[in-house]
């Protein structure tokens, strides 16, 4: 059997690149899609922690966070689709239209 | 009977290549391809793990739903291939900076600071069977799968109503 400290250090890569790629990204898709990996990498350490411990609430919160992620990612798309529709453009550093 | 270390070993390099590759695709499409092969090789950490129904889940919701609708949205968009914008010269180099330094003290405390944690005494490798998980959500978790179903019916009338045509405004 791995041990859980294996499965906590893989999610800490995987969250580190996450966080990585909406810091250098310009493309609000990109973005978008290292937020997801981020999410990914806790529910990695939630069912981790679940097999650790042989309690099954770990893993229904995965369920949960599963069912908001997709929420998410339709409002988020719904929303990069209507700000392309204004601006022709998904570049973030093009929605600016609150700058001074 | 390959040893379980040496799947995770596998899948693990599997999942943070095609990170990588995800981050530094310069098309859209292929940052999608390499993330639905990273949710893939995590879906199959899960299936080690003991939790096939999430692990199933995740190759539906995740693999499945939520990247068809990525896809389908770049393509939409035809937004793929995005003209770089001059950015701050130094912006690059110091969120590489600072993410090296999340990962490595996240790292850190974990190899220095002991968790604590012992495994449980019984291992019942039957414990996350779907029929338990059932039982589980459908029992203790009856109230907060209700009111998912509510923000799943939210998010779904957002999404029509924030990508609705303008209507024109004829009257004023």
């Amino acid at each position: 059997m791995v041990p859980v400290e294996y499965y906590l250090g893989l999610s800490i890569v995987l969250f580190s690149l996450g966080a990585l790629g909406v810091l250098i990204r310009r493309n609000a898709i990109i973005i978008f899609m290292s937020v997801e990996l981020m999410l990914n990498s806790a529910n990695l350490t939630f069912v981790a922690f679940a097999n650790q411990y042989q309690l099954i609430s770990g893993q229904i919160f995965v369920f949960f966070v599963m069912a908001v992620a997709a929420a998410e990612v339709a409002v988020g798309l719904a929303l990069i689709v209507a700000i392309f529709q204004t601006k022709q453009s998904i570049d973030v550093d093009q929605i600016n239209l609150l700058k001074g | 009977m390959i040893p379980d270390i040496v799947l995770f070993i596998i899948l693990a390099l599997v999942a943070v290549a095609s990170a990588v590759g995800m981050l530094f695709s310069k098309n859209a499409i292929y940052s999608a391809l390499n993330l639905i092969l990273n949710f893939s090789s995590v879906a199959v950490l899960y299936l080690i793990l003991g939790a096939p129904f999430i692990a199933l889940a995740q190759v539906t919701v995740y693999a499945g739903a939520i990247m068809v609708l990525f896809l389908f949205v770049i393509m939409l968009l035809g937004a793929e291939r995005l003209r770089r914008s001059e950015t701050l010269p130094y912006q690059q180099p110091v969120s590489i900076i600072l993410a090296a330094i999340l990962a490595v003290v996240a790292i850190y405390a974990l190899l220095f600071r002991p968790l604590g944690i012992e495994a449980a005494s019984v291992a019942n490798p039957d414990f996350s069977s779907p029929a338990a998980m059932a039982e589980m959500l459908f029992n203790e978790y009856l109230l907060p799968f209700e009111v998912t179903s509510i923000l799943l019916l939210v998010a779904m009338i957002g999404a029509i109503v924030l990508t609705r045509k303008r209507q024109r405004r004829v009257q004023r």
